[in-house]
């Protein structure tokens, strides 16, 4: 199986290549991509020098143009593919059928894969993607079960990509626009999810309130580690009780699921961060490279959750749908 | 002018077979509503409570002169969900797509992509309209000049903007009711059942925020957008989306009507459509490129 890793930063990016990545992820410095976060992302000097380095230490580098076109501005997102090929990008990842169909139409020798804001969970809808663009590779929706993953994977024809590390989202992603609703940005239009310049965190008698666009999305007792306030990992009342209604503030580690994974067809396993420093991708790429070679090489199971229990921020850690109990 | 068209989308809540019966009986006798969808959206384990009374509300609706669309899944994951959307994209009426699963089936037959399937830009319409694609409703977190921009750039696709009721916001594998509920979604006990317009969602501090139901999540608040016949016409939308709850939609659908017919203000249809027993405040900010719990209405 194939580690496809993070790369926010051209240090970041020699980093993960360094550490063990066959492949690393990384979007250009706009609206196209969905970690369309100040300070990180790419130009296009620093993608061909990215490029450079990782096929010189036998690395792939794959390219996320993956938000939706605005209307009137889809040249942005044409020319950002087409960029990303000349700088000698070895995969495209999109969502929007207007990238997909752009890149299928004039860079047919380029691998095309399904980002995940696609979420395309179904044999026919990935044939279909299959069918219209030559899509190589389908990166799964974070709603699927190991179980679900083999059925799916014995009826399509195209490789699967699936997440094991990171945040956690628990809503289909592509299809959710909580984000919008409450700040006006989103992932799909401004590839940003509960941005940052719409969060408060205010110090009340009962305890510091994290607000997101002035809707009180947790509340924090003296002495307890105040958490970002991202919506669908927020605390609601609903039917009489106060709880995490969406989801508990985890993240996802699936480091003890590789061999069911690869059991279950799965050709990549994918570590979410474009947001994260250098020294976490190194590490988290490192234990997930120990784990990856030890199953490949039908030999001990590594216990990873040890290795990486510096990389959780003290957050509890899940294996999220993989489990059917999570639905 | 293009003649203005209401359509009655989907219902996204479980109710009961005689509730769905008695709904569009009304509907079928009393809206002055040109095209009404049918079928379950949301939740496929809830098909075999429904699917009983589609045969005689279609033929109740088209013999009221309604044109109707059948409403497919918008996450379908199941064998089963994965057939009941290939079925139904299979026939010869018009069918609503909600998940790309339904294109291949649908195999160039005309068709409407609903809000669930992220159509963003005029290249993507113009892609779906070669499928098939004949009316689009695109996402709601889309702007009227972002849909009026897509529609002016496609006119072989007729736009349509989701104009009332909750906003559908999320999806996910996860059901929600059965969280709440202390169950899993595999052995949920239909709990979604009791909240006909879904179960609000408030904040820790009591703000009214968004709605919960099944695997879905809607806003707490109700879209209610009221344009002016001449702003649709500028834009080129010649429909408008009225999502079913709970309160009287004979009368919902009947306030767009006489605004449409020039009859009713913006503002009037608007205080009109307040004074009905509506599950939220109402918020239009979508519409305007703002937060969609934001209320901007113009003059």
């Amino acid at each position: 199986m194939e580690l496809v890793c993070p790369a926010g930063t051209p240090a970041t990016l020699r980093a993960a290549v360094q550490a063990g990545a066959d492949a690393v992820y990384c979007g250009f410095r706009d609206e196209t991509n969905a970690r369309n976060f100040p300070g990180l992302n790419f130009s296009r000097d620093e993608l061909i020098e990215g490029v450079r380095f990782a096929h010189g230490h036998g690395s792939k580098v794959m390219v996320a143009i993956n938000t939706f076109a605005r209307v009137d501005d889809v040249d942005i997102w044409k020319k950002a593919a087409d960029m990303a090929v000349e700088s000698g990008a070895d995969a495209i990842i999109a969502a929007d059928f207007a990238v997909l169909d752009h890149v299928a139409r004039n860079h047919s020798q380029v691998r095309l894969h399904l980002s995940v804001q696609a979420a395309a969970a179904t044999p026919e809808a990935i044939g279909f993607y299959a069918a219209h663009f030559g899509v190589r590779r389908v990166v799964l929706p974070r709603v699927l079960s190991l179980q679900e993953i083999a059925v799916l994977n014995r009826a399509i024809d195209v490789e699967t990509e699936a997440f094991v590390f990171g945040g956690l989202c628990v809503m289909i992603e592509g299809r959710c626009y909580l984000s919008s609703f409450a700040t006006g940005k989103s992932p799909n239009l401004n590839g940003v999810c509960s941005p940052p310049e719409m969060v408060s965190y205010e110090d009340e008698p009962d305890g510091t309130a994290a607000r997101l666009s002035g809707f009180t999305i947790d509340r924090y007792g003296p002495g307890h580690p105040v958490g970002y306030p991202t919506l669908c990992k927020g605390k609601f009342k609903a039917g009489g009780k106060t709880t995490h209604l969406f989801e508990d503030p985890v993240s996802l580690n699936a480091g003890g699921m590789i061999s069911g994974l690869k059991a279950a067809g799965v050709t990549a396993l994918k570590i979410e961060g474009r947001q994260r420093g250098k020294g976490y991708v190194s590490e988290v790429v490192r234990a997930f490279r120990k784990a990856l070679d030890a199953v490949e090489h039908g030999g001990d199971a590594v216990d990873i959750d040890r290795l990486l229990a510096g990389q959780s921020e003290g957050a509890r850690q899940t294996a999220g749908a993989y489990e059917k109990k999570w639905r | 002018m293009a003649e203005l068209a209401l359509t009655l989308g989907p219902v996204f809540f479980h109710w009961s077979a005689d509730r769905l019966a008695d709904f569009y009986r009304r509907i079928a006798d009393e809206a002055p509503i040109d095209r009404v969808h049918v079928g379950e959206v949301v939740c496929g384990k809830r098909m075999p409570f429904s699917d009983s009374v589609w045969p005689a509300v279609i033929e109740r609706l088209e013999r009221g002169g309604k044109q109707v669309v059948l409403s497919t899944l918008a996450a379908p994951a199941t064998v089963r969900e994965r057939l009941s959307v290939e079925d139904l994209c299979g026939t010869e009426r018009l069918v609503e797509i909600n998940d790309v699963s339904g294109l291949p089936s649908r195999n160039g037959k005309p068709f409407v992509t609903g809000p669930f399937l992220n159509v963003y830009n005029e290249a993507s319409a113009k892609f779906l309209v070669q499928l098939g694609a004949q009316t689009i409703c695109p996402p709601v977190e889309l702007s009227f000049a972002a849909v009026g921009a897509m529609a002016l750039k496609c006119p072989e696709a007729q736009f349509e903007i989701f104009a009332f009721g909750r906003l559908p916001l999320a999806l996910s594998g996860r059901c929600y009711h059965a969280r709440i509920h202390g169950l899993h979604k595999d052995a949920c006990q239909f709990t979604c059942e009791k909240d006909p317009d879904g179960l609000p969602a408030d904040t820790l501090d009591d703000q009214q925020f968004l709605a919960v139901n099944g695997v879905q999540t809607l806003s707490n608040q109700v879209q209610v957008f009221c344009p002016a016949p001449a702003a649709l016409a500028s834009k080129r939308i010649g429909r408008l989306r009225l999502s079913p709850q709970t309160c009287n939609m004979v009368e919902v659908a009947r306030i767009y009507r006489q605004l449409f017919d020039g009859k009713e203000e913006p503002e009037g249809a608007r205080f009109a459509l307040s004074c009905l027993d509506l599950p939220g405040t109402l918020a239009d900010g979508y519409a305007y490129g703002k937060p969609g719990w934001q209320v901007t209405a113009p003059a």
